[in-house]
């Protein structure tokens, strides 16, 4: 790299012309894909099937009648179509991707290679538990790696994803308070917790009510313990929360909970900060999801699929769902219904289809295992290093709500952008016109024009260098006045900004074939 | 000239006889940003005071309109259903929501003058 | 560590720039009783070669379809996956970015979602569908909320003939809300009669085509009833590609189609991640759950993607969210995607036919067995034997023959008698003439 850092610290400017008109609309390598249902024609194909003789049908007298109206493209043509609008995507494998809250590190494509294997890709959930042991004995080995690495005795492993984890956690809580004969109705989240706290408890039947943040940023806990009683069914708590702290009275936090009767629910969002560090068994939690495409790096692929195991506390493992897999003699079992005689009855019932999310549970157990207990709790610490490193590098130009040393993210306000005319969204526009993805804006809702980073375990020191100078770039243009690169930004994207009113006022959800008058002219 | 009111929810009422017309203030319309979508209750429809009575959605944002007082939806403005924007456009005028027939108009005594709205917005800044 | 960056000398200096002594200094928030200092119990890490070596130990010790005549469906299907998908969605650009948030920077992703959106909605026969929720059974739990949302009423009924894992999905999520579903008997033999079983607090009846024996019903008449009571139609589809040949539920009036896509463009991978589809009508696109993706301009006038209508989402609307569902299955819509463009109108209508054609020589063939009865009257490629015995004990005896051959009744119905000789058998376009005649043989002996 050649590029040189001027006084401000930030990189020199580098101007590029416009350039002339295309005549293909095109720029370079930068191509106007259209939509696949305005290319190729309706007898076209990309497979070849074997020929079908005449046969009578058995359709009851439901044969399709007429085409579905899809577009008919050969290989190629389907091909070129799929790169060249991927060339419009951001990507981890391209840069930094410090979105906060989502843990953007590396995706290492052994865990692809292997969740391919066809022992693996080709196994039907619903074929013999005895053709299918290697497959429960995996489940079996990750759920073992995850209830030691936190702590607790038991893990749900179905959950889809985080927020299907959630779901999973407060409907073992409302069970276990079934069991215990006691309607209570209220669940308390912070401000600042992850929409789907909120939405999950209400699902469950649940009235939400905020708790108070102290002027640390962390549950104010005299308020808390204030607002505790028989009608509390639990506290839903991110830790390390949505601000990047580590919630230092998580302790007395569970005890005063426990002590009221309720149980605790810790969003387990942001346990790459931890892994190995602290057990969320020694804190006196009841249940935590674990996010395996964050922590545990199965890709996100552009939203999911992912996979939000929820490992339990004594008292609320016998209320977890079924499926679940056992040991039995030398062999595993999974235990599906109400009628297996290994089953109590008490599950809450099936979160979905079939087992788990297989696929995923392949590529954190690689991940795991490539890691090991030392590299967990080494990545788990680089990316706490990597955080504060940022927040070193950016606090005296940025402005820091919290003050002190944060966890694997690091959240800063808008307070130094008051007066220049640049929002947080503006600034993060910029960041993509400097080849970054934009950090989490206006998360947590605690502080004004939040911007959160999360920088990962991924990034090298080189790297975040030159993530810090680029930022400090930018802040020094925001503080010089500069308003046109931010108000414009960005400039150097596939698109500009783009009209979301538009799309919300007027919704065009679908391509519909254009009306024939407009064909025809 | 009927008589305008205000409430801390920031709706407004414009009394006319037992019919309030009752839409969302400049100040509300401003701190939403773009509307674009407005779901408005049913005519006949009849709410308590605090009642969820409309949506009104931005980009990013939804707020809930409550009912101001309570009563029966006798009109609802398919304009601002069909048109979002006009709420940007005339908070105060065209872009109200419904027309509510007063329960008891004891309870208008307990709502806000435009002097006395002004300066609680003021007091928010 | 291979995918750790920093050497010991960049560590040091990164502590010295942030002005603390070591890395324990930023753990001061931990309360110190609970802070670790040894290693956790679990192995060291490896190299590549050990974990590939151990994983692979673990998938020999499973029958695969790749190695085995394969007859098994009941909710995930295996078909071919052109290579080239397969290879698209790993292209980095796809797999390793998050949901769109930055639409500048994800008009790929976008693009792909608004095709994904069309293409449901195409072969559904409805307006709009969403960017894809967990799976099927969810969907469908999603889709009875939903109806519960737009009816303003509280139960569902649920027909006999859907999947019970479906139905227990249901179940479960209304469990702890105001809504129930009350579910019909199994509907063994195919004559259920939902429509008596519509009132006027019915919300929504939730049917699945073809049924969970593989039965095919004309949906109309159950759409003309619930519509009539004011209540909604969801439509389960299962095996997607039947859509192909069979008339789509939209056609037939349904409200809400809830579906499971997993087989165009993904594998079986032991049930998941799999592929939920939900669709509906325009008029009540506002009270869908899950991400919508919208077309719309940018700021110099051209055409471009957002996501949209995002204040019906749990990170908006918090607690009245339409549903607290954010991550959901983007890589596996997009691998259906990748699929069904390349088969095309031709080709998925094609890939239908085959199906449907080697499910009637199959049934035909093995009707002819003795102590073998097709129960089917229709189906599209699966359909439910009567056996002469225990199908449990049947698939045993073929699994250790070499033969994966289909779904005990009595494994998706536990408790229910009725269920106990009936065996669920599909097929698809991956199944060789080769392995029918294993098939057949294996069924010949062990039912002789």
């Amino acid at each position: 790299m050649s590029q040189s850092r001027d006084k401000s610290g930030g990189l020199k400017l580098i101007e590029i012309e416009g350039g002339p008109r295309t005549h293909s609309g095109h720029r370079g390598l930068d191509h106007e894909e259209p939509l696949i249902f305005e290319q190729g024609a309706p007898e076209s194909t990309g497979v070849d099937l074997p020929e079908v003789g005449d046969f009578t049908d058995r359709l009851g007298g439901l044969a399709r009648q007429g085409p579905t109206g899809l577009p008919g493209l050969s290989e190629p043509e389907v091909v070129r179509h799929f790169v060249r609008i991927s060339r419009d995507n951001h990507a981890i494998d391209m840069a930094m991707y410090p979105l906060g809250s989502c843990t953007m590190k590396h995706n290492p494509r052994l865990n692809e290679k292997v969740a391919r294997l066809a022992g693996l890709a080709e196994v039907h959930p619903l074929q013999p538990p005895e053709t299918a042991q290697g497959a429960l004995e995996l489940i079996d080995t990750l759920a073992h790696w995850l209830i030691t690495l936190t702590g607790m005795p038991a893990v749900a492993m179905s959950p889809a994803a985080g927020a299907h984890g959630e779901l999973c956690g407060m409907m073992c809580i409302r069970a276990a308070l079934d069991a215990r004969g006691e309607s209570r109705q209220v669940v308390l989240v912070p401000e600042s917790a992850h929409g789907t706290n909120p939405a999950t408890a209400a699902m469950c039947g649940y009235r939400v009510e905020a708790i108070a943040a102290d002027p640390r940023g962390r549950v104010d806990v005299a308020a808390l313990a204030e607002r505790l009683g028989p009608d509390v069914a639990g506290v839903m708590l991110t830790n390390p929360n949505t601000c990047g702290l580590f919630e230092s009275d998580i302790v007395e936090i569970a005890r005063l909970v426990h002590a009221a009767g309720g149980y605790f629910y810790c969003d387990g969002a942001n346990f790459n900060a931890i892994m190995g560090r602290v057990r969320p068994g020694d804190l006196g939690i009841d249940c935590m999801h674990i996010n395996l495409h964050k922590t545990f790096s199965t890709p996100h692929g552009g939203g999911g699929p992912g996979s939000g195991p929820v490992v339990l506390s004594e008292a609320l493992a016998p209320f977890a769902p079924r499926p679940y897999v056992i040991r039995e003699g030398d062999g595993f079992r999974l235990v599906e219904s109400e009628h297996d005689p290994a089953d109590d009855g008490r599950a809450f019932g099936r979160l979905k289809g079939f087992h788990g999310q297989m696929g995923m549970f392949i590529r954190a157990l690689t991940y795991m295992m490539s890691h090991g207990a030392d590299g967990l709790r080494q990545a788990a610490e680089d990316a706490v290093l990597n955080a504060n490193y940022v927040r070193a590098g950016l606090e005296d130009v940025m402005s820091l709500p919290f003050p002190g040393p944060c966890m694997h993210e690091v959240l800063f306000d808008d307070a130094s952008l008051k007066d220049t005319g640049v929002t947080t969204l503006d600034l993060a526009k910029a960041m993509i016109d400097e080849g970054v993805h934009p950090m989490t804006m206006y998360f947590p809702l605690v502080v004004h024009g939040a911007m959160l980073i999360e920088p990962t375990d991924s990034e090298s020191k080189a790297s975040l260098d030159e993530f810090i100078a680029l930022m400090r770039g930018l802040m020094a243009d925001a503080a010089a006045g500069d308003v046109d690169r931010f108000e414009g930004a960005p400039f150097h994207a596939p698109r500009r900004r783009l009209d979301e009113t538009r799309a919300a006022r007027q919704p065009v959800l679908r391509w519909r074939p254009p009306a024939p008058a407009e064909a025809a002219e | 000239m009927s008589v305008i009111k205000f409430t801390e929810d920031h709706e407004w009422l414009a009394i006319d006889g037992d019919v309030a017309t009752c839409g969302i203030t400049v100040y509300a319309q401003e701190q939403l940003g773009d509307v674009v979508f407005v779901d408005l209750p049913d005519v006949g429809q009849s709410f308590a005071t605090g009642d969820e009575a409309a949506v009104v959605e931005s980009v990013k944002a939804a707020a809930e309109v409550y009912a101001p007082i309570a009563g029966e939806i006798v009109e609802v403005n398919s304009t601002v259903a069909e048109n979002p924007a006009t709420v940007n456009e005339d908070a105060q005028g065209g872009g109200w929501f419904f027309k509510l027939r007063i329960a008891d108009a004891g309870e208008l005594d307990g709502l806000m003058d435009q002097a006395a709205y002004d300066a609680f917005v003021e007091g928010l800044e | 560590m291979r995918y750790l960056p920093h050497n010991e000398g960049e560590r040091a200096a990164m502590l010295a720039a942030i002005g603390v002594g070591g890395i324990d200094d930023l753990y001061v928030d931990v309360p110190e009783d609970v802070r670790l200092d040894a290693l956790i119990d679990l192995p060291a890490h490896q190299g590549e070669l050990e974990v590939e070596r151990a994983i692979a130990g673990l998938a020999a010790k499973n029958m695969s379809a790749a190695t085995s005549p394969f007859f098994i469906g009941a909710g995930a299907y295996r078909h071919h996956v052109p290579a080239s998908a397969d290879h698209l969605i790993q292209r980095s650009e796809f797999l390793t970015a998050y949901t769109p948030y930055q639409p500048e920077v994800s008009q790929g992703t976008l693009k792909a979602l608004f095709e994904f959106q069309t293409q449901v909605a195409m072969i559904t026969g409805m307006d709009v569908a969403n960017a894809s929720m967990y799976d099927g059974a969810t969907s469908t739990a999603e889709a009875v909320l939903m109806a519960a949302r737009v009816t303003r009423r509280k139960r569902a009924v649920l027909s006999g003939g859907l999947h019970p894992q479906y139905r227990d999905v249901v179940q479960t999520m209304l469990r702890y809300t105001e809504f129930s579903a009350d579910g019909a008997a199994v509907d063994f033999a195919g004559d259920e009669d939902l429509a008596a079983l519509i009132d006027d607090d019915t919300a929504c009846v939730v049917v699945q085509n073809p049924d969970v024996f593989g039965r095919l019903r004309d949906l109309s008449p159950l759409a003309e009833a619930a519509h009539a009571k004011g209540a909604l139609l969801v439509a389960v589809v299962n095996e997607i590609v039947s859509l192909g040949a069979v008339v789509p539920p939209g056609d037939m009036g349904a409200d809400i189609v809830a579906a499971e896509g997993q087989s165009l463009g993904n594998p079986l991978t032991f049930g998941g991640p799999h592929l939920g589809l939900f669709a509906c009508r325009d008029k009540h696109v506002r009270q869908m759950p899950g991400r919508l993706c919208g077309e719309t301009v940018d700021a110099a006038g051209r055409r471009g993607f957002v996501l949209t209508l995002s204040t019906r989402e749990q990170h908006i609307r918090r607690e009245k969210a339409t549903s607290n569902i954010c991550t959901s299955s983007g890589l596996c819509g997009l691998a259906f995607t990748i699929h069904l463009a390349l088969l095309g109108d031709v080709g998925f209508r094609h890939l239908a036919r085959l199906n449907h054609a080697r499910a009637v020589a199959l049934a035909d063939r093995l009707a002819a067995l003795p102590g073998v009865e097709v129960v089917n009257e229709s189906f599209f490629n699966e359909f439910t034997l009567r056996l002469s015995r225990d199908a449990g004990e049947v698939v045993s005896a073929l699994a250790a023959a070499g033969v994966l051959g289909g779904v005990p009744a009595a494994r998706l119905f536990p408790g229910e008698a009725a269920a106990a000789n009936l065996l669920i058998l599909a097929t698809t376009e991956t199944v060789s003439d080769g392995d029918v005649d294993r098939l057949e043989a294996g069924l010949k002996e062990v039912l002789s």
